[in-house]
């Protein structure tokens, strides 16, 4: 009968591959479980998978387990979908880790299975974005920056450039972004202050976080206001477009560029010195903090509670704001001598 | 047994072995009842998948309809309805939204993937009109059904509820006279017709379950994650075809088994958890269930000797 020998043949090509497969998994759990012992398992829970903001957390992370004698392992979802998380928990608790760290995909779906982690004493810890309004379902959150110190440090990075005077302009993403608006806030505030009173600001433009807009926008700004001395922008796109903006228009460094964006946007405009710096706060380094802190909350040296300061191990003092939230700390300038040490 | 459903029984069994051995964390048995309450959604909406692709129709709009279920549930009742009515509208609402697929099916005559596609944006749309990005709380006391047990204390609610749906319709499918004339139009529409079947009223109630399923699957995710919002579920639809078509319903119509459907959704879950208990990184997970897909369709299409192959596989 031909149909019996192919399907005999199908299963045994089938059962060879799960051999394999099987072979191949087992090796890599005898590893993991001469490995453990008493040492403290941690894992991390990105947002989603294949991008490199949250490779560079996983650094961080994996830098600190190194130097404290940690297991360390990260599995994220194939989607950021709000509840793409939920079955990873699941399994992360009933593996027995000490540790969870996460970047949350939803403020609030994951509250009951956070929950049953903390029952199991997990120490539960969020990094990057935090449970807006459900705090009270992880143990402390990591932050990247003081968010309202970003406009200030902004101008900063950009009167430094040009001097602390001339004309200089916004290029911000939509008109009613909310963490646009607060940083653009922050900036007005910055120049009412008497360092910043020779700088000018003649124009905010909206490229609505669209290239194309952007790109028109910063062209508009740079013939509208001949004496333009400098442009900031916050957005990563704007900032991306303003450069190119510039490169196009040659008006490079006449007027400084500056603003917020990865390394590996940037890498380009900054070796060809159209930005000389820009800023955005380092993800590794948030990386570092929230696995330090969340060992030492596990070890019982550090308990949350607003208000309370701590030191940690090569990190240094830090202190719980309000719902025991951590701030990495103040934005990181990038230039051409530091570009190169960041991969995201 | 059906041939069709040894093989998702084959591939189940090879997966609870393979999950012992990637990972000593797997054979628990409450923990391997608890974790099917992430899947029990999936698997309601796979009940009305089965009726609907055996029928050879499909219905694309299955999550999306949870998804405005779910976020209409939860605002009703946050609006202070009483829960029994607020769910009970929920499950009903579900049901209404399958009926306005199967009167566009059966009475306008369009093709079901393009009336489904236009509804999986379109009730979506909706539940997303109705919450904007915000999420709905669920009342409290009402949250939870994953943390429900029989007695006993062992097997959760939601899995019950599936089984017992699933022996239901799995019955209805295969013993009643309604379950044959499913069949039989799936298999051959217009012979249907001339044998007085009444094609357009089984297609109705075909498109009404998978959206009562859908909408019992709706207040069931309300419960279980104590939040609505729109974007929950989204691209279930494909989980739920993957898995109907897994357990040997032909994509073709005229060939489906409710056992078949249960195992693959069975199965789909215990890939999941071996895996993940294991660590085993989502792309390759991915990738593993991609391959079982395939590999299960191959020796299914073995075994049921379709020589000719291609479209001819829906003559039997």
């Amino acid at each position: 009968m031909p149909n019996r020998c192919i399907v005999s043949k199908v299963w045994v090509v089938l059962s060879l591959l799960g051999m394999l497969f099987f072979a191949a998994c087992e090796k890599r759990e005898t590893v993991q479980n001469n490995s453990s012992g008493s040492r403290l398992s941690v894992v991390y829970i990105p947002k989603n998978t294949g991008n490199p903001y949250f490779n560079e957390i996983v650094a961080g992370f994996e830098e600190v387990c190194k130097q404290q004698g940690c297991e360390f392992s990260t599995i994220a979802p194939s989607t950021a979908e709000a509840t793409s998380q939920i079955p990873i928990l699941k399994e992360q608790i009933q593996r027995g880790v000490n540790i969870i760290a996460i970047s949350p995909n939803s403020p609030d779906a994951l509250n009951a299975v956070l929950d049953d982690a903390r029952k199991a004493g997990i120490v539960v810890i969020t990094v990057d974005a935090d449970l807006a309004g459900n705090e009270a379902h992880r143990d402390a959150s990591v932050l990247p920056t003081d968010f309202s110190k970003v406009g200030e440090s902004q101008i900063e990075l950009l009167g430094s450039q040009i001097g602390y005077q001339g004309e200089i302009a916004i290029l911000s993403a939509t008109r009613d972004a909310p963490n646009q608006n607060a940083w653009i806030a922050g900036m007005k505030d910055a120049l009412a202050q008497p360092k910043y009173s020779k700088m000018k600001l003649v124009e905010i433009a909206y490229g609505d976080d669209e290239p194309q807009k952007s790109a028109t926008e910063a062209e508009g700004l740079l013939t509208k206001h001949p004496n333009l001395r400098g442009i900031v922008s916050p957005t990563s796109v704007g900032l991306a477009a303003a450069a190119q903006a510039l490169q196009i228009a040659n008006k490079y460094p006449s007027v400084a560029l500056t603003g917020l964006s990865t390394p590996n946007q940037m890498r380009k405009f900054v070796q060809d010195g159209v930005v000389k710096a820009f800023q955005l706060w380092s993800p590794r380094e948030m990386g570092r903090l929230a696995c330090s802190l969340a060992i030492s909350i596990k070890q019982g040296k550090v308990k949350p509670g607003e208000g309370v300061e701590f030191e940690l191990p090569e990190i240094g003092k830090r202190s719980f704001g309000k719902n025991n939230v951590v701030i990495t700390g103040p934005l990181v300038t990038f230039d051409q001598n530091t570009i190169n040490e960041y991969h995201f | 047994m059906k041939r069709a459903e040894l093989v998702p029984l084959g591939l189940l069994a090879a997966a609870m072995i393979a999950g012992g051995m990637l990972s000593p964390h797997f054979w628990d048995l409450r923990y391997l009842l608890d974790s099917t309450s992430l899947h029990v959604e999936t698997g309601l909406l796979v009940i009305g998948m089965t009726f609907v692709i055996a029928l050879g129709q499909i219905d694309l709009s299955a999550a999306s309809n949870l998804a405005l279920v779910s976020c209409a549930t939860a605002k009703l009742l946050q609006m202070g309805v009483h829960p029994a009515v607020g769910i009970c509208i929920g499950i009903g609402l579900g049901t209404m939204l399958g009926i306005v697929n199967g009167l566009l099916v059966a009475y306008a005559n369009l093709p079901s993937f393009l009336v489904t596609l236009g509804t999986l944006a379109l009730y979506r749309g909706i539940a997303q009109a109705l919450m904007g990005a915000a999420s709905v709380k669920f009342p409290e006391s009402l949250c939870g059904i994953d943390r429900w047990y029989l007695p006993g204390g062992i097997v959760p609610v939601p899995f019950a509820v599936f089984v017992v749906l699933a022996a239901a319709f799995g019955v209805a499918l295969a013993k009643t006279t309604f379950g044959r004339r499913v069949i039989a139009i799936g298999a051959n529409s217009t012979a249907s017709e001339y044998s007085a079947i009444k094609v357009n009223r089984i297609v109705l109630s075909v498109f009404a379950l998978s959206g009562l399923m859908a909408g019992i699957a709706g207040v069931m995710m309300d419960s279980r994650l104590g939040v609505a919002r729109y974007d929950h579920a989204r691209g279930l639809e494909l989980e739920v075809i993957t898995a109907t078509v897994l357990g040997g319903t032909s994509i073709y119509g005229g060939k489906a088994t409710m056992t078949g459907s249960f195992l693959a959704l069975l199965l789909m879950a215990a890939v999941h958890v071996s895996l993940g208990l294991a660590n085993v990184k989502t792309e390759i997970q991915l990738t593993i269930i991609g391959a079982v897909l395939v590999l299960t369709l191959a020796i299914g299409g073995v075994f049921s000797g379709a020589k000719a192959g291609g479209l001819a596989g829906r003559a039997e």
